[in-house]
């Protein structure tokens, strides 16, 4: 198994106020941001990364986001160009670029190149479509983010693997002299992998380019449904999916203390947590969904919920996954709408969004506690998904650097261990130890069985 | 007896819906951003004597997309393509606020493809004083209430597109929206080159209709588009207490101030 660690790398100073009154982190006025507590959180960010190395993760994992508090990594690719320098083992894992935001891909091949070279060989670069506000912020055209998308997926394979120079004439990208001086270290290229929030259409194109697909702490049972749906376009892509095809990020705290740790685990859902990325008309500008993907929103939606004019992705999510404890915030969101309407104040939007901290607990949606507590829920996910790669997500909201050091160090000292066990004894292969998509797949035969829900009926 | 119809064309290598209705001389009527309306009162007015052609455009309803169109002035070559095969030329237009764009686009091209054109609060060109709305980063609902200046004085706001919110409706409003954003996305509802191209613009009498209190298009576009239209007569009429929809807002003047222009 391949362990990882995450964090958002939020900017911990945002007044939560702020965030609940502007319904969503994404455009909340930067005025509110401070230089030297910006300044501050970045080295720690890198500091956190180093020190995860040290405690045996086995990868480090950056993301990207525009126009928010939410994550301070507007360019990702600086970082990951600091960390292969400043660490020594761990791959550097991008999750991921969004690609339709730029407006010259080829830069980004340049980029991603270098970054693979000063660190040796240990990126891995993934590709996102980003989250509808990156295309507000970036003045990308939401109707074309998925050719785009894959118009610069293609553009900067072929410009990493492709002799030069050549010339690229694609619909939405015109090159008159391919050639980058500078391709990857890894040959043919670094190893790709894709992170999701369970579009059906994202899984899809992963299986058919055989990359693994990595869940973004998506509800379960909804994560197993498209995790079936890799398998099913693997085999009729003639190869068995397996383990090595998936991974799955989660938020995990750990504290010494129970008590410490379930007070300082309710940060992960400080301002409203994920649900509160951006408000519904910055998560879904016009075009953003598929056709599909409309129509599937169109039919969760119930006269009165008020989703009518303003549904979110977390709604279509929500649907999936109703009668689930790990719907998380289906409360804070109402809240959030009322507050919209001024039917609802600050204090009682902040009261409904830590009273899902219990829920969210017991769906798996976040995981905190001591070593010993958070060890059997980790073992829960792993026997239901399987994944290959497992990532921890560290704690948003007001944690201190002490705090997330202890985290970081428990998680190395007791849990990774532990962990590494369980993928063992439950015979987790990852990424790297198999290739994904070597493994052919004879016509006729069962696939192999990729998710289990039984461990969930268990403990109901 | 049906007040209209809805046929498909075969017309500039596609499939194109429109809806036609009423007896008299033809009025194209170009839609809005959101569109078409359904067949409201100032359809049901003007329809006495004229005939209305109503093109759905391409990518919205029954008119399949057009990869072809990227830009709004590629639109109006489309439409003028389509008046060319129709024998549909020299009409006359009513452009109602993206529809009024596509008109504008149209004329610069070329003007000799209408008798006399109505522009009712286009965007397209970027307005002195004000932005127009970004209606992409708001949701539907934002968007639609926002065209509007007083909903309790207009009853017939709500039985626009149909009335009823219902889940085909949602796709209906994201596919339009997605169409406009497709287009119309960067710069942000307007063409930079559209007030140099319209000076070329001769002999095509002009009536630029706009509401006072436009919270979509700033009003202060009218006289932009009156001045880039300076090369031809093209006339402003403002609505007092109006908003985006003089169409619907101020139903019987607009029918009126309309109907004696084109006549």
């Amino acid at each position: 198994m391949i362990l990882m660690y995450f964090t958002e790398r939020p900017y911990r100073e945002v007044p939560e106020d702020e965030v609940i009154k502007n319904r969503g982190f994404f455009g909340v006025p930067n005025r509110f941001f401070d230089r030297e507590a910006g300044s501050r959180l970045y080295n720690e960010y890198l500091d956190e990364m180093v020190y995860a190395e040290d405690a045996g993760f086995d990868a480090i994992m950056l993301n990207e986001h525009h126009g928010t508090p939410f994550c301070m990594g507007a360019v990702m690719n600086v970082e990951a160009a600091i960390l292969a320098r400043i660490t020594r083992k761990a791959k550097i894992v991008l999750l991921g670029n969004p690609l339709p935001t730029f407006k010259n891909p080829l830069r980004i091949a340049e980029e991603l190149a270098e970054i693979d070279c000063i660190s040796r060989g240990r990126l891995v670069p993934g590709w996102v479509r980003g989250a509808g506000s990156e295309s507000i912020f970036n003045q990308a055209n939401p109707a074309y983010n998925r050719e785009r998308f894959e118009e610069a997926h293609d553009l900067i394979l072929a410009a990493w693997t492709r002799p030069g120079p050549f010339r690229w004439e694609g619909k939405h990208f015109n090159y008159r002299f391919v050639n980058p001086w500078v391709t990857p270290y890894q040959k043919p290229h670094p190893p790709i992998m894709i992170p999701g929030v369970l579009s059906p259409e994202t899984v899809v194109w992963c299986a058919k380019h055989r990359y693994p697909y990595l869940g973004l702490g998506t509800a379960l049972p909804a994560t197993a449904e498209l995790w079936n749906i890799y398998g099913d376009t693997a085999a009729n892509e003639g190869y068995v999916a397996g383990s090595e095809n998936f991974g799955y990020l989660q938020h995990v705290f750990v504290a010494e203390t129970e008590e410490k740790a379930q007070e300082l685990g309710k940060a992960h859902l400080f301002g409203g947590g994920q649900g509160a990325f951006s408000r519904p008309e910055h998560t879904l500008p016009p075009g953003y969904n598929s056709k599909e993907a409309t129509r599937r929103l169109a039919r969760t939606m119930t006269a009165g919920s008020g989703g009518f004019l303003g549904v979110s992705s977390e709604q279509l999510n929500r649907a999936k996954s109703n009668a689930e404890p790990g719907n998380l915030q289906a409360v804070a969101d109402s809240t959030r709408r009322r507050l919209a309407r001024g039917e609802a104040t600050i204090e009682e939007a902040r009261a409904a969004i830590y009273r899902s901290y219990q829920k969210a607990q017991d769906g798996l949606q976040i995981i905190t506690g001591t070593p010993k507590t958070v060890i059997p829920k980790i073992r829960k996910i792993l026997e239901v998904l399987r994944p290959g790669v497992f990532g921890v997500f560290q704690s948003q909201g007001p944690v201190s650097l002490a705090d997330r050091m202890t985290s970081i160090r428990l998680l190395g000292q007791e849990v990774l261990p532990a962990v590494r066990e369980i993928g063992k004894e439950l015979g987790i292969v990852d990424p790297f130890e198999r290739k994904p998509g070597a493994r052919p797949y004879a016509p006729g035969a069962q696939r192999d069985q990729l998710v289990s829900l039984e461990p969930l009926r268990a403990r109901a | 007896m049906a007040e209209w119809t809805e046929e498909i064309a075969h017309v500039a290598g596609t499939d194109l819906a429109i809806v036609k209705g009423g007896q008299g001389k033809p009025l194209l009527i170009l839609h809005e951003e959101l569109g078409h309306p359904g067949w409201m009162s100032y359809h049901q007015a003007l329809a006495q004597d004229h005939t209305l052609v109503i093109p759905i455009q391409p990518g919205m309803g029954r008119s399949p997309k057009v990869e072809q169109i990227r830009t709004v002035h590629e639109l109006g070559l489309f439409y003028l393509w389509t008046l060319r095969e129709l024998n549909l030329g020299p009409i006359d237009v009513l452009g109602i606020s993206f529809g009024g764009w596509i008109a504008a686009e149209m004329a610069s091209a070329d003007s000799k493809a209408f008798r006399k054109m109505v522009l009712v609060a286009p965007p397209g060109i970027k307005p002195p004083d004000g932005d127009i709305m970004d209606i992409f980063a708001v949701t539907i609902g934002t968007q639609l209430n926002a065209t509007i200046y007083d909903a309790e004085a207009t009853p017939e706001f709500r039985k626009l597109y149909g009335g009823e919110r219902t889940p085909e409706q949602f796709e209906a409003f994201e596919e339009a929206r997605t169409e406009t954003a497709r287009i119309a996305w960067d710069p942000i509802l307007h063409n930079p080159s559209l007030p140099y191209f319209l000076q070329g613009v001769r002999g095509l009498p002009t009536r630029i209709i706009w509401g006072r209190e436009d919270a979509v298009v700033p009003v202060s576009a009218a006289e932009a588009y009156r001045q880039a239209l300076a090369n031809t007569d093209a006339k402003v009429t403002i609505f007092e207490h109006c908003g985006h929809r003089p169409e619907i807002e101020k139903g019987p003047e607009f029918v009126k101030l309309v109907r004696e222009f084109l006549a």
